[in-house]
């Protein structure tokens, strides 16, 4: 049984890596691969609701899915060899993010020995309407310099 | 207590808060609550661990706490305020989370115009000059008094918080 992310990583199956998450768990973050690579998922749920009004999902829901996808990107895109900390995140709300699946798909603009920067955009019905995009630096080296 | 605390914005913010289901379902607490500035508690729980072997809480948590947290100042600050929605927000992630240890937010309201707020947060565990993370948003909204409300195409553009 894998019980790690690395061992994840090196079995190919980064999908899974939810599994090990309690907050995946909590929030229902999921992954599946298709011909484009890696895609994330955030399952509906009610206890996602940030604004009962438009029965829409909490944005804070939404900045983790985006976070979440960048990482899982990070580790099936890539020749990382740990599990990257996040720097910093800064997401773009661009439509309201209603009471459906969501899915997020990340794109490395730039991988450095230290730093990779990525791109994330969320959507519902089509990937050209995304109702969320984002950026994030992660930090690819263990020492924590940054980030500890 | 001050009278600023028992305003009817005050009220509606709490109200607004105390209806958002995901907030409810993580635990969150609003502390202190005036026009400008409030501070929300998120307890440390199991189901908020976002990397198994440390135990830390999961950035997830985070970004909605300080989206959260900003969403409700706004509404704190802005008289007759009916409707907020966050067009950006971004997260600097200072240092990991203490397992066990519950998670504060405070955020402040430093610029509001016509239609925009302006926020800045932080989150921390008892020492605000010890933050595990800082925040920075932009936010829409809309007053029910308002004579130049933007239509409501340009208000359903941002996530509502």
């Amino acid at each position: 049984m894998l019980k790690t992310i690395a061992e994840f990583k090196r079995a190919g199956r980064v999908e899974a890596i939810n599994t090990l998450i309690p907050y995946a768990g909590l929030v229902g973050l999921e992954a599946f691969t298709d011909e484009g690579g890696l895609v994330a998922v955030l399952r509906f749920r009610e206890t996602n609701i940030g604004n009962p009004v438009l029965r829409a999902v909490h944005g804070g829901v939404v900045g983790a899915l985006l976070e979440h996808a960048a990482i899982l990107h990070l580790l099936a895109e890539t020749d990382v060899q740990v599990v990257p900390k996040i720097i910093n995140l800064s997401v773009d709300y661009l439509r309201s993010c209603r009471a459906a699946d969501t899915f997020a798909r990340g794109r490395v603009i730039r991988q450095g020995r230290r730093v990779a920067n990525v791109r994330v955009e969320a959507w519902q019905d089509t990937p050209e309407r995304p109702v969320a995009a984002a950026h994030a630096h992660f930090l690819l080296i263990d020492e924590g310099a940054a980030t500890s | 207590m001050s009278d600023a605390t028992h305003s009817p914005q005050i009220a509606r913010a709490r109200a607004a808060f105390e209806g958002i289901p995901h907030c409810q379902h993580i635990g969150m607490q609003i502390t202190e609550l005036m026009p400008g500035w409030g501070m929300i508690t998120l307890p440390y729980s199991p189901r908020l661990i976002g990397d198994p072997r440390s135990g830390v809480v999961h950035g997830g948590a985070i970004t909605a706490l300080l989206d959260t947290m900003c969403g409700v100042v706004v509404i704190a600050t802005i008289p007759d305020c009916q409707e907020v929605a966050t067009l950006d927000l971004r997260i600097d992630y200072l240092h990991p989370a203490t397992p066990g240890l519950d998670i504060r937010a405070s955020a402040e309201c430093f610029k509001v115009t016509r239609a925009i707020a302006f926020v800045r947060g932080v989150a921390f565990h008892e020492d605000k000059a010890a933050p595990i993370a800082h925040a920075i948003g932009t936010f829409v909204f809309a007053t029910a008094t308002a004579q130049t409300r933007p239509p409501a195409a340009d208000l359903s553009g941002g996530q509502p918080c």
